[in-house]
């Protein structure tokens, strides 16, 4: 048996069409909150159009149509069988979703920090055992010099050398900044061994740095440069890690019993409200760098740097720890 | 690597079932070299608008315009399959769409995600990253399509079904017989006439010789349903008897 399709489409046309227009209303206005009658009518046309292509499916072979009713019934089952609430913009649940998925990834994020406690660790023995790996392990020709000439440089600088490319400076911080986060994340797919490198690499270099600097007496002018941007730009970035770590989890499943999609599915809204927050982080972080991270004593007392970087570490452990909480 | 899909099949829990055509990755490009070209005119664009900030302040203005480019960059992709539900401008001219791989609603984080996985996928040049991964992968998902669970899938509009084509309303002898044409139509198998739709729509495409066996084996296959009266089948080559045999099936008797 095989249907009259003329027959059949000229009796089933305004269903589909119908159906059509209604599927482009919801397409088109995503906050749209449809009647009773109207989400029934939805259901019935969907209905509907789903036994027609049952039928052409057994007893029809005309592609052309087939292939539209599957456009059609596709694009409505995409609305009627969504059980996940639509991401709706409300600034105060947006952001204490941040520390919300923070927590509950936090194993995530014990593994980003202690890869780049080990790199701290490679790079402090490194610069211990042989002074002159500097040039390899901190390749920024502004490091190169002795510690203790760069902060006489610094503490006697008799004109401000950011004049007239703070913000310039500053935008490149953030855009950079954010790019290595975001490349933390994305060498997720990596398995994590990417994110692992680069925490690593990240944490030699800020162990090299720290250990030039204390082992040359300079500790107090290291954390007063340091601290302002760098207690949330560090912690930034070990959130990129974080989030790469939870999509290599996903990704490999160890101990779970769902199939690779369920498991990305299910880390897709923490990855999102981690990396956003981290990248919100890092255009405060850069604006820091540039407009007080670069100026010293006597412009700024360290101490009041120190402090700074202190409360602004303080504030941020305690929104990640605290913000959020049921 | 695993066996490359054409069309990725979801089955709904009605039992009806409905697939998307996956999108090759030679398509792909072509979106995304549109794409790029559509981020540099926004670039190009914001470099204008910014030169004007920097008669007031170069600082500022060199401020906004490292922000502007990483913005356009990143945000191009994400704000536009947000508000066209997958698609740019790219995927919009070659009729493409990302969609969930599940067939439901693509949400907002899976958007941002695939988005930003471009910063791996287009490693270390040109996206040969993200081109090996969807030449290798089953569903033609770039490393960002997996991450996030989307597919890009061709978009498809309604076509009415081309009766003209393959069965042209012209004077048909079988349907004089109706008695015959609905037995015709009760007996006759799905899957041969799929084949003879395939058959005349593609029936200039063949070598002469192939053409006239293929008919005569399909018109074969007709005849032994369905005897018609000699007179019906005066004159009909094989092709004829096939597409006057299709018309009496798709048509309906007259």
């Amino acid at each position: 048996m095989i249907l009259d399709l003329r027959r059949f489409v000229a009796s089933e046309r305004a269903y589909w069409d119908e159906l059509d227009a209604l599927l482009r209303r919801l397409e088109s206005e995503p906050e749209l909150r449809m009647t009773l009658e109207e989400i029934q009518r939805v259901q019935y046309l969907y209905e509907r159009a789903s036994a027609d292509l049952s039928r052409l499916d057994t007893f029809s072979t005309e592609p052309r149509l087939r292939e539209f009713l599957e456009a059609l019934v596709s694009r409505a089952y995409m609305e009627i069988h969504e059980t996940r609430a639509p991401l709706k913009i409300h600034w105060k649940s947006v952001v204490l979703e941040f520390p919300r998925a923070f927590r509950r990834r936090m194993g995530a994020f014990r593994l980003s920090l202690a890869v780049t406690l080990v790199g701290c660790a490679f790079g402090w023995f490194a610069i211990h055992q042989d002074p002159r790996t500097k040039a390899v392990l901190m390749p920024f020709p502004g490091l190169m010099q002795s510690p203790a000439q760069r902060v006489a440089q610094e503490e006697s600088a008799k004109s401000d050398r950011l004049k007239g490319v703070k913000a310039s400076f500053s935008a490149e911080l953030m855009t950079h900044n954010t790019q290595v986060t975001v490349l933390a994340l994305a060498l997720g797919m990596t398995w994590g061994v990417g994110t692992l490198i680069l925490l690593f690499y990240n944490g030699v270099i800020l162990g090299a740095v720290a250990t030039d600097y204390i082992t040359g007496g300079q500790g107090v002018f290291l954390a007063a440069w340091l601290l302002p941007h760098g207690s949330i730009e560090i912690p930034a970035i070990l959130l990129g890690g974080q989030a790469g770590f939870v999509l290599a989890g996903a990704l490999i499943g160890w101990g779970g019993g769902l199939p690779r999609a369920a498991r990305l599915r299910a880390v897709a809204h923490d990855l999102f409200a981690i990396i956003g927050g981290a990248a919100c982080l890092l255009v405060w972080a850069g604006i820091v760098e540039a407009f007080v991270s670069q100026y010293h004593r006597p412009v700024v007392p360290y101490g009041l740097k120190i402090a700074f970087g202190a409360v602004e570490l303080a504030a941020l452990s305690l929104f990640l720890g605290w913000a959020g909480r049921e | 690597m695993s066996a490359r899909q054409n069309s990725l099949a979801i089955e709904t829990p009605e039992g009806v079932v409905f697939s998307y055509e996956l999108a090759t990755p030679a398509v792909r490009a072509l979106a995304w070299s549109v794409d790029a070209a559509a981020i540099g005119t926004i670039v190009y664009l914001a470099g204008k608008a910014t030169e004007s900030v920097g008669h007031v302040n170069a600082d500022w203005a060199g401020a906004l315009s490292a922000i502007l480019f990483f913005v356009a960059q990143v945000g191009y992709g994400i704000v536009l399959e947000w508000r066209w539900r997958g698609q740019t401008i790219g995927k919009r001219l070659l009729n493409l769409r990302v969609v969930d791989a599940q067939g439901l609603r693509l949400q907002l984080p899976q958007i941002v995600l695939r988005n930003l996985l471009r910063l791996v996928d287009s490693l270390p040049l040109l996206y040969l990253v993200g081109g090996i991964a969807a030449l290798v992968s089953r569903r033609c998902q770039r490393l960002g399509d997996l991450a996030a669970n989307t597919i890009v899938a061709r978009q498809r509009a309604f076509e009415e079904p081309d009766l003209e084509q393959i069965a042209p309303a012209k004077y048909n002898s079988l349907l004089a017989y109706p008695h015959l044409a609905a037995r015709l139509r009760a007996l006759a198998g799905a899957e041969a006439v799929g084949m003879a739709v395939r058959a005349v729509a593609r029936r200039d495409g063949y070598e002469p010789r192939a053409r006239v066996e293929l008919f005569a084996e399909l018109a074969e296959y007709f005849r032994g349903l369905v005897e018609f009266p000699a007179a019906a089948l005066e004159g009909l080559t094989d092709e004829q008897y096939v597409r006057s045999v299709l018309r009496v099936i798709y048509g309906g008797a007259r």
